[in-house]
């Protein structure tokens, strides 16, 4: 029992998804309770032209995801507020103009990069220990401000325009909170893949929300459906040779729907 | 008159990109008030509270609050604001009564800080000020929406303002909700001594009910609080066509 743990890269791939299974749902929380869900899945095919981008010039790929989305995420951030009506297209833009780049810079280099693989789906085997030191130290800082800002982001997202009436400086509140969506989404790639990490914003938090009764609760209950996920997705995707984000993301998703179930069985009884 | 002035509005003139809004406003508002701004739909009431507020900017003319002008203001605790269609969040937002009465207490600073006992405490009060403050740990979106109204009013309370800013808070309330409602204004106006002013489009009412009123039409204050009840009257009838001339009568 317990035997992967000795090797290294599955202590890095566990430590690594405990660190996403906070950040992502605590993210996401905001993110789903804004209808703003699909400023992740936006942001990640970005990211993700960010690592071709980086394979092809010999950059370090996770940086350059990080540089690519944090623009991306000014850059809807600035057009959220121009063109608030046009929002939804905005993002559409960036998603499609993230992959396009993304497929062309991926034929460009002529070669199919097992490690692109990696990004695409999630890949357990490749966390290295310099992504592992980035994922810690990022991560933390990005836990420490959601901490520190949580009531401000609460009041935010409950109501913005109070939120401004009670001093809260929403608008610098907001630009720093989309940087972080772009962080935790490069942050993620790793494990859960491109095409994947914005589920895993998403879907747990549906869970948590199923549950809570209070937001403070929704957004515990949040995480621990993410940590539920994440850790036995990436055993599981170790003992059956899985691409970890598609098991993660299909455990989180049979986790919701056994509370729906639950939660069903128990109204009708 | 010798209440302290608690508003001055000169000169103020709005504008959305090209459409002129408001077009010279001029407004005073005095500690005790309870002023009834009235006006058909699109006439610029909520824009005019807005300015008031600082969420919009003048395009000309000037607003004191508390003797200061309103850029150099920052007291905004002394203010209670209750918006437009505040019932109007999502329903399924996972948040108890406590935890968006609580979050208001940001912006005070002679208020407790947030998440202490103190500030707990704060909040039970505010909601039995209200007749909330059995259903604290509730989910905001399990109540009624009179229930709501009633909650976000204790949240511009909690901060103790001076003046409550209220924009059109009975729409889609029943009418035994709204008695109540009433009923609450006058206990702040009275014996809590809050100045209040309240947006309506619905002057059959808020005629009987408030001190004082203030009617907009097409941007323009039409009458002001000092207006003698014939003056209104006959403004109404303008705005609103001749049916108004019934409703309005002293108390
Ligand atoms: N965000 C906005 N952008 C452009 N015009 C607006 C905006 N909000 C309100 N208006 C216009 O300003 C006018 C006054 O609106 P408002 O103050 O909301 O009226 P009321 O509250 O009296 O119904 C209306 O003609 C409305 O169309
Ligand atoms: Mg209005």
């Amino acid at each position: 029992m317990m035997e992967f743990l000795q090797y290294g890269f599955m202590q890095r791939a566990l430590m690594a998804g405990v660190i996403i299974g906070i950040l992502c749902p605590m993210i996401g929380i905001f993110l789903v309770l804004r209808r703003m869900s699909m400023i992740g899945n936006s942001l990640s095919h970005v990211a993700l032209s960010g690592v071709a981008a980086g394979m092809v010039s010999g950059i370090y790929p996770l940086a350059m995801a990080l540089a690519f989305s944090v623009a991306a995420a000014l850059g809807i951030e600035l057009l959220r507020k121009k063109y608030s009506e046009y929002a939804e297209l905005a993002m559409a833009v960036i998603l499609s103009a993230g992959l396009g780049i993304a497929v062309v810079l991926i034929s460009y280099a002529k070669s199919i990069n097992v490690d692109l693989f990696g990004y695409l789906f999630g890949n357990i085997v490749t966390v290295r220990s310099g992504d592992m030191m980035l994922i810690a130290v990022l991560g933390s800082l990005i836990i420490a401000f959601v901490g520190l800002n949580y009531r401000e982001l609460f009041y935010i997202t409950f109501d913005e325009e109070g939120a401004r009436i009670a001093g809260i400086p929403v608008k610098r509140v907001n630009l720093l909170f989309t940087v972080l969506i772009a962080m935790t989404i490069t942050l993620s790639m790793r494990i859960v893949g491109a095409l994947l990490v914005s589920s895993l914003m998403v879907i747990p938090v549906a869970t948590g929300i199923q549950l809570a009764k209070s937001f403070k609760q929704a957004t515990l209950l949040s995480v621990v459906a993410a940590e539920v996920a994440a850790v036995s997705g990436i055993i599981a995707s170790y003992y059956l040779e899985l691409a970890s984000g598609g098991t993660i993301v299909l455990l989180s998703v049979a986790l919701l729907m056994l509370v729906l179930g639950v939660k069903s069985l128990l109204r009708n009884i | 008159m010798n209440a302290e002035r608690l508003i001055s509005i000169s000169n103020l003139d709005f504008q959305y990109g090209k459409d002129l809004v408001l077009t010279n406003i001029n407004l005073d508002i005095h500690e005790g008030d309870y002023i009834g701004i009235v006006g058909p739909n699109g006439s610029g009431k909520s824009t005019l509270v807005k300015l008031i507020l600082g969420i919009l900017k003048p395009s000309g003319g000037c607003i004191e609050l508390f003797g200061k002008d309103i850029k150099d203001f920052n007291d905004w605790e002394r203010i209670g604001y209750v918006r437009q269609k505040a019932t109007s969040f999502n329903p399924g937002f996972p948040a108890t009564v406590e935890e968006v009465v609580g979050a208001n207490l940001y912006s005070g600073r002679s208020t407790p800080k947030p998440g202490t006992k103190k500030a707990r405490e704060r909040v039970n009060e505010v909601l039995s000020i209200v007749n909330m403050e059995k259903f604290g740990k509730r989910l905001i979106g399990n109540l009624s929406g009179g229930q709501q109204q009633r909650v976000f009013i204790a949240r511009a309370l909690i901060n103790s303002p001076q003046i409550l800013f209220l924009d059109e808070p009975t729409v889609g309330i029943d009418a035994d909700s709204q008695r109540d409602f009433y009923q609450l204004l006058e206990i702040f106006n009275q014996e809590m001594r809050i100045t209040i002013v309240m947006v309506s489009h619905d002057i059959g009412v808020i005629t009987q009910k408030v001190g004082r009123i203030v009617c907009m039409g097409d941007g323009k204050l039409l009458c002001h609080p000092n207006s003698s009840r014939s003056e209104i009257s006959s403004m109404l009838k303008k705005v609103y066509g001749n049916t108004m001339d019934l409703l309005i009568h002293d108390h």
